[in-house]
C-alpha cells in the first residue's frame, strides 16, 4: 500500500534523470536546471502554503539566505562548497523558524501572514543591498573552480543530477508528509485550527516545524541557484520574483500534492520560454502568461494540474491530498 | 546636523507626501472595510492610473491635474468591471483565493504595462513641477501643497458620498451586515463592485497628484503597495480616519528616516513599522478588536 | 474527577460567567443546562482551555489545569465537541477521525484502522470515504463525537450534540452516549433537550445569567422554583403552582 504511492515519484525522477543524456542542447539543459531549481523552491513553498494553508508572499527571504550563505561562505571565508550548502540550508531553516516564531506567536494567518512574510523579505533585500558584508549593490561573485569539492562540474549534466537529487529529497519529504502524523496534523490545522487543538494538536509547534522545513527546502534552492550562476545580488536573492515563481509553480501544479510543484515549475517555465520565443522577446510577456494561468487556476481548477493527472489515475491520493479550497 | 529649517521643511514635505499616501490607502482601507478582502493589486492599479495620466500628458498635452477628470471615471469603470466580473467570480468568496487572484492580477497588470511601455521611467514636466511656495522662512514644494489640498477635498467628497447618497448608505449597510443588507434587497455584488470602483477612483486622483513631481514605471506600484498596506495596518484595517492619520505618519517617518539614513535605507523604517504593528498590534491605532 | 471552582469570565465589562462552580463524579453523566445565553458554552470553553478565565480554577484528576493550553488538556484526556460543528472540511470521514486517533499512534495505517472502528461505533461505518462537508447535520454531529472518542478521553465534554437532530435521530444517539459512559468515559454535557437530560444524567447543574443557580438530580432540579423562573421568567413558578392547584 505504501510502496505504490512512491511509484509515480520514482518514475518522474527517473525520466528527468535520463533526459539530459539524450543529447539535448545546452540551452535546453540550462532551462532544465532552472526548472529544477524553481521546482525545489516551490516544493518548499508547498510544505507551508499547500499543506499548512499558510500562503507566504516572501519565500525570497529563505531563498536569499541560502544564496547569500553559499556565496559569502565560499568567496569570503573560503569554505568548502558542500559545507556552505549545509550551512546555507540550516540558516534558511533558522530564519524560517524566526519569522514563524514571531508570526505564529501573534496568531497571524491568511492575508496578514502573507503580507508580513513579504515585508520580511523586503527588509532583507534592502539590508543586503546596502551592507558591506554582502557586497552591497555590487553583489558577490563566486570563483570559477571546477571539481567535485567545489560543486562545479565541467559537464553541466552532473550539476543537473545534483539539483535533481534535491528535488527527489523534496518529493520524498512531501510524500512523508502525506503518510505521517506530522503531515496529518499540519493538514488538520489548515482545515480547522480549533478542532485540531481540541484533538491534542500543538498547532504552534507544528506550524513552526513546517515553516522550518519549508524554508530549508527553499534555501537549498537558493544555494544551488547561487552555485549555478556564481553571482548573487540583493534583487536576485531577495527579489519578489522568486517568491512569486515558487508560489505560482506550487499552486498551478497543485498545492498540497506531492508532484504539484514539480509539474507546475516545468509547465510554467516551459510556457514562459515558449511565450518568449514566439513573441520575439517582448519583456514581461512570460510573467503576464503566468499571471493569467494563476487566475484561471484559482477560478477553475483550485487543485491545480495534478487533479488532471489524478483523474487519469496516475497520482494516487495520500492522506491529506484534498486541499481546503476544494470544499 | 541639519539646521531646524531644513528639518522642518523636510518633515512638512513628508507630511504632504503622506497626504497622497493617505489617498492611496483610503481606497485600500475602504475596500477592506466593505469587502473584507486584501486587494494586492492596489499598487498595480495605481500604476495603471499613473500611466493613464502620463499618456494624456505626453500624447495630448493635458495638464496632469486636469486629467484627473478623465482618468477618475475611467478607473472607476475599470475597478467596477474588475471586481464584478473577475475578482468576485474567480475567487468563490474565499479569502485565500481572493489574495491569490489579486496577486495574479497585479502580475498581469505590471507585465502588460512592461510589454506596452518598456521598463523606462516616465516623468511629466510642468512649469510648476519644481515651483516652491514660500511660507515665512519655509520653502514648500508646490505639487505637494496641491496634493495636501486635493486630498482633503477628496476625503470630504468621499465622506459625503458615504453618508449622503443612497449608494453610500448601501455600502455602509453591506459593510456592517452583509446578510441583512441582501435581505432588504441590496445587491451585494453590485455594492462590492461600486466600493472597489470608488477605491480605484481614489487612485486616479492620487495618480494625478503624484505625476507632476514623481515618475512612473511598470514597477512603481510595487513600491507603493507595501507602503499603502503599512498605512492601512497602522491606522487599523477598514478605518478611514486611521488611513488618513496613518498616511501622514508614514510620510513623516519616510521623510525623517530619509533625512537621517539616506534614501536606500529610509524605506526600511516603513517595513519595520509594518512588521511590528502586524506582530504586536494587528488591530492598528484605530481598528476595532474583532 | 473534574472540579470547577468559582470560574469567572468577563467580555468587556459583561460578566458572562460569574464565579460558577461544578463538579463531575468519575463515571457519571453530568448535565449542564440553562436558558440561552446563560454562559454554558463559555464555561465549557474555559474547561477545555480555549478561553482564558478571569478568575477561579479548573481541577482535573486532582491537578490544577487552569493555565494549560487546550492541546495539553486534550492529551491529558479531556475531549470536547463543538456546538457549531467544526469538521476538517477538506478531509473525508475516516481522515477526520484519524486526526484524533493519531494521539496514541504515529502510524498512519493504525490511525486509519482505529478511525474505521470508531466510525462503526457511532454509525458512520458506511460513510468512511465521504467528504465531511457532504454529511447531514446528524452525520456531522456523529463525526464530532467520533473524533473526540478517537483520542480515547477519560472526560468527554459534549456541547449540544443533540441539537438540530430529529426525534428518531435523538433516539439513536441517546443509547450511544450511555454506551460511551459504560465503557468508563465520564461525560459532562450541555443539553437543551430535557427529555435527554432526564434520561441520561445522574446529576445536573443549572447555569443562569452566568451564575450556578441549582444542582442535584434531574427530577429534583426540574421542580426547583428557581430553575423554573430562570427558564420561564419571574413569577412563573408561583403561577404554575396556582394553575396546578386550580386543576386539582
Amino acid at each position: 500500500m505504501t510502496g505504490r504511492g512512491l511509484l509515480p515519484v520514482a518514475a518522474a525522477v527517473a525520466v528527468l534523470a535520463v533526459i539530459p543524456f539524450l543529447g539535448i542542447s545546452g540551452s535546453l539543459l540550462n532551462l532544465m536546471i532552472f526548472m529544477m531549481i524553481i521546482a525545489l523552491a516551490a516544493q518548499g513553498w508547498n510544505v507551508l502554503g499547500g499543506y499548512g494553508g499558510l500562503s507566504s508572499f516572501g519565500h525570497a527571504a529563505f531563498f536569499g539566505v541560502g544564496a547569500y550563505a553559499m556565496a559569502i561562505l565560499q568567496a569570503r571565508y573560503g569554505l568548502n562548497a558542500w559545507l556552505a550548502l549545509v550551512i546555507g540550508i540550516a540558516l534558511g531553516a533558522l530564519f524560517g523558524a524566526f519569522i514563524g516564531f514571531l508570526s505564529f506567536r501573534s496568531g497571524l494567518k491568511g492575508s496578514y501572514f502573507a503580507l508580513v512574510t513579504l515585508a520580511f523579505a523586503e527588509v532583507a533585500r534592502i539590508l543586503a543591498n546596502s551592507a558591506n558584508f554582502t557586497g552591497g549593490a555590487a553583489g558577490t561573485i563566486l570563483n570559477l573552480q571546477s571539481g567535485v569539492a567545489f560543486l562545479q562540474f565541467a559537464d553541466r549534466r552532473v550539476f543537473l543530477l545534483v539539483v535533481l537529487a534535491f528535488v527527489a529529497i523534496g518529493l520524498l519529504a512531501t510524500w512523508w508528509l502525506e503518510h505521517s502524523r506530522f503531515g496529518a496534523y499540519l493538514v488538520a490545522l489548515r482545515e480547522n485550527d480549533q478542532a485540531a487543538q481540541a484533538l491534542g494538536v500543538d498547532v504552534f509547534t507544528v506550524k513552526l516545524k513546517a515553516i522550518a522545513l519549508s524554508a530549508a527546502l527553499t534555501a537549498a534552492s537558493g544555494c544551488l541557484y547561487a552555485q549555478d550562476y556564481l553571482f548573487v545580488d540583493a534583487n536576485i536573492a531577495f527579489g519578489s520574483w522568486i517568491s512569486i515563481e515558487a508560489l505560482f509553480a506550487a499552486i498551478v501544479g497543485g498545492a498540497g500534492t506531492v508532484l504539484g510543484p514539480l509539474i507546475g515549475a516545468i509547465v510554467l517555465l516551459g510556457l514562459g520560454e515558449l511565450t518568449k520565443g514566439l513573441s520575439g522577446g517582448i519583456p514581461g510577456l512570460d510573467l503576464l502568461v503566468f499571471g493569467v494561468i494563476l487566475v484561471l487556476c484559482v477560478a477553475f481548477s483550485p487543485n491545480g494540474l495534478v487533479t488532471l493527472l489524478r483523474r487519469l489515475g496516475i497520482e494516487r491520493r495520500g492522506f491529506p491530498a484534498k486541499t481546503a479550497k476544494e470544499a | 546636523m541639519y539646521s531646524p529649517e531644513i528639518v522642518i521643511e523636510a518633515l512638512l514635505n513628508g507630511l504632504m507626501l503622506g497626504a497622497i499616501y493617505a489617498l492611496i490607502a483610503l481606497g485600500l482601507t475602504l475596500i477592506y472595510g466593505v469587502l473584507h478582502i486584501v486587494n494586492f493589486a492596489h499598487g498595480a492599479l495605481l500604476t495603471v492610473a499613473m500611466f493613464a495620466v502620463w499618456v494624456l500628458s505626453a500624447r495630448f498635452g493635458m495638464d496632469p491635474y486636469l486629467s484627473i477628470a478623465i482618468v477618475a471615471p475611467l478607473m472607476f469603470a475599470f475597478g467596477y468591471v474588475l471586481q464584478r466580473f473577475i475578482i468576485g467570480p474567480a475567487s468563490h468568496g474565499k479569502d485565500n483565493s481572493i489574495l491569490l487572484v489579486t496577486l495574479g492580477l497585479s502580475i498581469i497588470i505590471e507585465n502588460a504595462l512592461l510589454a506596452g511601455f518598456q521598463s523606462d521611467t516616465r516623468t511629466i514636466n510642468t512649469d510648476y513641477s519644481f515651483r516652491v511656495v514660500e511660507i515665512g522662512p519655509l520653502l514648500l514644494s508646490f505639487p505637494r501643497v496641491v496634493g495636501l489640498g486635493v486630498t482633503v477635498l477628496t476625503t470630504l467628497l468621499l465622506w459625503l458620498v458615504l453618508n449622503r447618497t443612497d449608494t453610500g448608505k448601501a455600502i455602509r449597510a453591506v459593510a456592517k451586515e452583509k446578510l441583512g443588507a441582501s435581505l432588504v434587497g441590496i445587491s451585494v455584488p453590485h455594492v462590492y463592485a461600486m466600493t472597489f470602483a470608488i477605491g480605484c477612483a481614489c487612485l486616479a486622483v492620487a495618480a494625478g497628484l503624484l505625476m507632476p513631481s514623481f515618475y512612473v514605471s511598470p514597477k512603481t506600484g510595487a513600491a507603493f503597495v507595501l507602503v499603502a498596506f503599512t498605512i492601512v495596518v497602522l491606522g487599523g484595517m477598514g478605518s478611514v480616519p486611521g488611513a488618513l492619520i496613518g498616511g501622514l505618519l508614514i510620510g513623516l517617518v519616510e521623510a525623517a528616516s530619509g533625512l537621517f539614513f539616506g534614501d536606500s535605507l529610509g524605506q526600511i523604517g516603513i517595513f519595520l513599522i509594518f512588521i511590528v504593528v502586524l506582530l504586536f498590534k494587528p488591530t492598528g491605532l484605530f481598528g476595532v478588536q474583532q | 474527577m473534574l472540579r470547577v471552582e468559582k470560574l469567572t469570565k468577563r467580555f468587556s465589562g459583561l460578566l458572562a460567567v460569574d464565579a460558577a462552580s461544578l463538579s463531575v463524579e468519575q463515571g457519571s453523566i453530568t448535565g449542564l443546562i440553562g436558558p440561552n445565553g446563560a454562559g454554558k458554552t463559555t464555561l465549557f470553553a474555559m474547561i477545555a482551555g480555549f478561553l482564558a478565565s478571569d478568575g477561579g480554577a479548573v481541577i482535573y484528576e486532582d491537578k490544577d489545569i487552569t493555565g494549560l493550553k487546550p492541546h495539553v488538556r486534550a492529551r491529558d484526556g479531556i475531549a470536547r465537541t463543538f456546538q457549531i460543528v467544526q469538521p476538517f472540511e477538506g478531509l473525508d470521514v475516516q481522515q477526520n477521525i484519524a486526526v484524533g486517533a493519531y494521539m496514541h499512534t504515529a502510524s498512519q495505517a493504525e490511525a486509519m484502522r482505529q478511525a474505521a472502528e470508531i466510525a462503526q461505533r457511532v454509525g458512520l461505518g458506511g460513510e468512511l470515504a465521504k467528504a465531511s462537508s457532504g454529511l447531514t447535520v446528524a452525520g456531522r454531529k456523529r463525526l464530532e463525537l467520533a473524533r473526540a472518542l478517537a483520542t480515547r478521553p477519560r472526560l468527554l465534554l459534549l456541547d449540544e450534540v443533540l441539537a438540530g437532530l430529529n426525534p428518531s435521530e435523538i433516539r439513536d444517539v441517546i443509547p450511544m452516549i450511555r454506551a460511551i459512559r459504560d465503557q468508563g468515559i465520564t461525560i459532562l454535557m450541555i443539553e437543551h433537550i430535557m427529555q435527554a437530560v432526564m434520561n441520561l444524567c445522574d446529576r445536573v447543574f443549572v447555569l443562569s445569567q452566568g451564575k450556578m443557580i441549582a444542582e442535584g438530580e434531574p427530577a429534583a432540579v426540574c421542580a426547583d422554583p428557581n430553575v423554573i423562573e430562570a427558564y420561564l421568567g419571574h413569577g412563573a413558578a408561583a403561577r404554575l403552582k396556582l394553575e396546578s392547584a386550580a386543576d386539582a
